[in-house]
């Protein structure tokens, strides 16, 4: 069971979507951190969402910074700290896919390398939702957005997703997993694991968005779940080079099962369907799913 | 007035804005039916839902998840 507090850490009123995925991701982190964390955030859906100025969403001390320097500034913040003697302070970054795997990369890079004592989270709704959903390096094979349109010219985007927590694995730390919003119980787990981790910890955390991946609001946790249940997104830990798979489905889903509900996949013909589970079924067969 | 460097001192302030405004539908809660596991709780995107199962209609903006992912079938989304 996930522990429920009496006040969560990031306050309603901010300006997310009705069905935001964004938030509950944050909510739940920030819920499992507790109140002695230290929160950075990249620009992104996050930041504006929550800190439309002269208000605040953030219960606990936040910095915004630019699209591109998340991990320098939390590292900045995590040496500070370390030279005061105040060790037991969480430091969260958060950053969208576009901030993370895109434009945040190299200060990222640096920060895992450099082993700071800290936890990075990247939500990751694959694309740039906030800017009007143009295509970034997360963003899976096949899904129409502004810059991967469907149409005569282009069946949307012809790469496949960016395997960014395999890169961050590369890196060498000590912790690095993916989760799911809609499993928040193993989410959680993740969260507090990194959090006691001695060194950098990398979570790569997808989150379903109803604005951008054209579904219903209130299916924001049921895409999430569709996604884990059809193999499209694998959930595992890699725990000091020690890799783990911490969920499994019982039985896989044909992975059309998940792009159906979806308007960004709606245009998709059975060919890239085929192609689409293919590529998963390969994903599983490599992770051992 | 803008603050030094943009600085937010009251934090948690958002809480001034009442999203609630922006609901088209309801949710209302059958706590007969209502089995405890906390789904609507962990899955409000708006914090919304206190430990009591009590919904917040000041911020709550109807996305309907909650009534989604309620195994009971305790919570109906009604229209305002």
């Amino acid at each position: 069971m996930v522990d429920i507090p009496d006040k969560d850490l990031l306050a309603p009123g901010h300006r997310g979507c009705a069905g935001c995925g964004a938030s509950i991701a944050v909510k739940l982190a920030l819920n499992a951190l507790g109140e002695n964390t230290v929160a950075i955030s990249a620009t992104g859906c996050l930041e504006v969402m929550t800190t439309p100025y002269p208000e605040s969403s953030w219960e606990v001390p936040f910095i915004h910074v630019a699209f591109e320097n998340s991990g320098a500034v939390a590292s900045g913040v995590e040496s500070a700290l370390r030279i005061q003697g105040k060790d037991d302070v969480n430091v969260v970054a958060f950053g969208g896919d576009g901030g993370t795997v895109d434009i945040g990369l190299q200060s990222l890079s640096g920060a895992m390398e450099r082993g700071h004592n800290m936890l990075y989270i990247c939500y990751d709704n694959e694309a740039y939702m906030n800017t009007g959903i143009q295509r970034s390096g997360a963003t899976p094979y096949g899904a129409s957005t502004t810059t991967s349109p469907n149409g005569t010219a282009s069946f949307g985007e012809d790469k496949p997703k960016k395997n960014m927590p395999m890169i961050m694995a590369a890196h060498g730390i000590p912790y690095v997993a993916t989760a799911s919003i809609a499993y928040p119980e193993d989410y959680v787990n993740k969260v507090k694991k990194a959090a006691e981790t001695k060194g950098a910890a990398y979570i790569h955390l997808q989150q379903p968005c109803t604005t951008g991946w054209g579904y219903p609001s209130e299916k924001t946790i049921e895409m999430g779940r569709l996604a884990v249940e059809t193999g499209s997104w694998i959930l595992y830990e890699i725990v000091d080079g020690k890799f783990e798979i911490t969920y499994r489905p019982e039985e896989r889903k044909p992975v059309k099962e998940y792009l159906a509900p979806q308007k960004r996949f709606r245009h998709l013909d059975e060919e890239h369907i085929e192609k689409i589970q293919k590529y998963v079924d390969a994903e599983c067969k490599e992770l051992g799913l | 007035m803008v603050s030094i460097g943009c600085v937010i001192k009251n934090p948690g302030n958002s809480r001034n804005n009442k999203t609630g405004s922006w609901r088209t539908f309801k949710p209302i809660l059958d706590k007969e039916k209502c089995i405890d596991c906390d789904n609507c709780i962990l899955f409000c995107p708006d914090g919304s839902v206190n430990k009591q199962h009590d919904i917040d209609y000041d911020y709550c903006k109807g996305c309907g998840i909650c009534a989604n992912e309620c195994p009971s079938d305790a919570i109906e989304m009604v229209k305002e």
